[in-house]
């Protein structure tokens, strides 16, 4: 007899994922889906994709989805969850969307404290557009858009989302986690778990910031891109958690 | 010693090797004579008898090309 001791998750799809080869989306799908099997809750979610690499994300994960305008996810989920209270709503978000032209959205969905999920993957970089700056390139960082290098004095230091929105009073949890080797994978798996867990008890608004590694958009081998996580960018952006005020309402 | 079987999604693996440095044994490597229908290496497991079925490989893999099994 055999035991699998693991396998692909059913809460994705047999759709090949169309990321580039060490790409974090991968990781973090992959983990988004094993929670939402353990936890029971899979045949009960609707995804919300946002614009950008993630924009097909509906199509790899084995629940309903619908794909929103650039950075309004956190909108459409809002609108979604409360007129479906009894589902399970996510937005799965990159930098792009939700650190710059969904700025306002993801504010006012947590200062609301709406009790929706969200996933949102930092890469420091516009992956799908060509690898363009974002708001949450580093300082120094070179990209399409900043062949030099990200300059402080022009362009400001990268904006801290998950320390930013732990300060709004109604947001109940945030927490910052990194994909960049087994050990951080697992602790991320955790976060995003509790996130879903959160929004099954009626907790109130959970956002999990994911720090990704894209190799392609960086110029760098998958292997390089996961160091460069765990050197540069955790660095500046503190893993941990931020905020936890898990009271249901 | 329970005996475990490694296999890859031949189809589905694209070669990023962030696998190989995944394994605390090392033996994980591309495997340079296949070339699956999107131009990639697999990757393969040179060793499966020193495999301890830890899933490590497959946990960090961003496609789920890594499926793991023990004979019990």
């Amino acid at each position: 007899m055999t035991k699998v001791l693991y396998e692909k998750s059913r809460g994705l799809t047999d759709t090949p994922l169309t990321y580039c080869p060490g790409c974090s989306h991968g990781i973090i799908h992959k983990l988004v889906a094993e929670s939402l099997v353990e936890l029971g809750l899979l045949e009960n979610t609707i995804t919300v994709a946002s614009v950008g690499c993630s924009v097909l994300a509906y199509d790899f994960f084995n629940c309903d989805g619908i794909q929103a305008a650039h950075g309004r996810a956190p909108a459409v989920a809002v609108g979604i969850k409360r007129t479906n209270p009894d589902k399970i709503v996510f937005t799965y978000q990159g930098d792009g969307d939700l650190a710059s032209i969904g700025t306002a959205e993801i504010i006012h969905a947590a200062h609301r404290g709406d009790n929706i999920t969200v996933i949102f993957v930092n890469n420091a970089i516009y992956g799908m557009t060509g690898g363009q700056m974002a708001p949450t390139t580093l300082v120094g960082q070179k990209t399409s858009t900043s062949p030099l290098g990200r300059m402080e004095n022009l362009q400001g230091r990268p904006l801290l989302v998950s320390e930013m929105l732990s300060t709004i009073p109604s947001a109940t949890y945030i927490e910052r986690t990194s994909v960049h080797d087994v050990p951080h994978i697992r602790k991320a798996k955790k976060a995003i778990k509790k996130a879903f867990q959160n929004q099954a008890e009626n907790k109130g608004f959970s956002l999990v910031e994911v720090l990704a590694a894209c190799p392609i958009g960086w110029g760098q081998t998958p292997v390089d891109a996961a160091k460069f996580v765990a050197d540069e960018m955790a660095s500046y952006y503190p893993l941990g958690l931020y905020k936890d005020e898990g009271v249901a309402k | 010693m329970a005996k475990n079987r490694l296999t890859v999604d031949t189809v589905v693996c694209k070669g990023c090797i962030l696998c190989v440095p995944a394994c605390p044994l090392g033996i994980l490597a591309v495997d340079k004579e296949t070339v699956n229908a999107k131009g990639y290496n697999p990757v393969k497991c040179t060793d499966m008898d020193a495999c301890t079925g830890c899933a490590m490989c497959a946990m960090i893999c961003p496609d789920s090309a890594i499926r793991l099994e023990r004979e019990v």
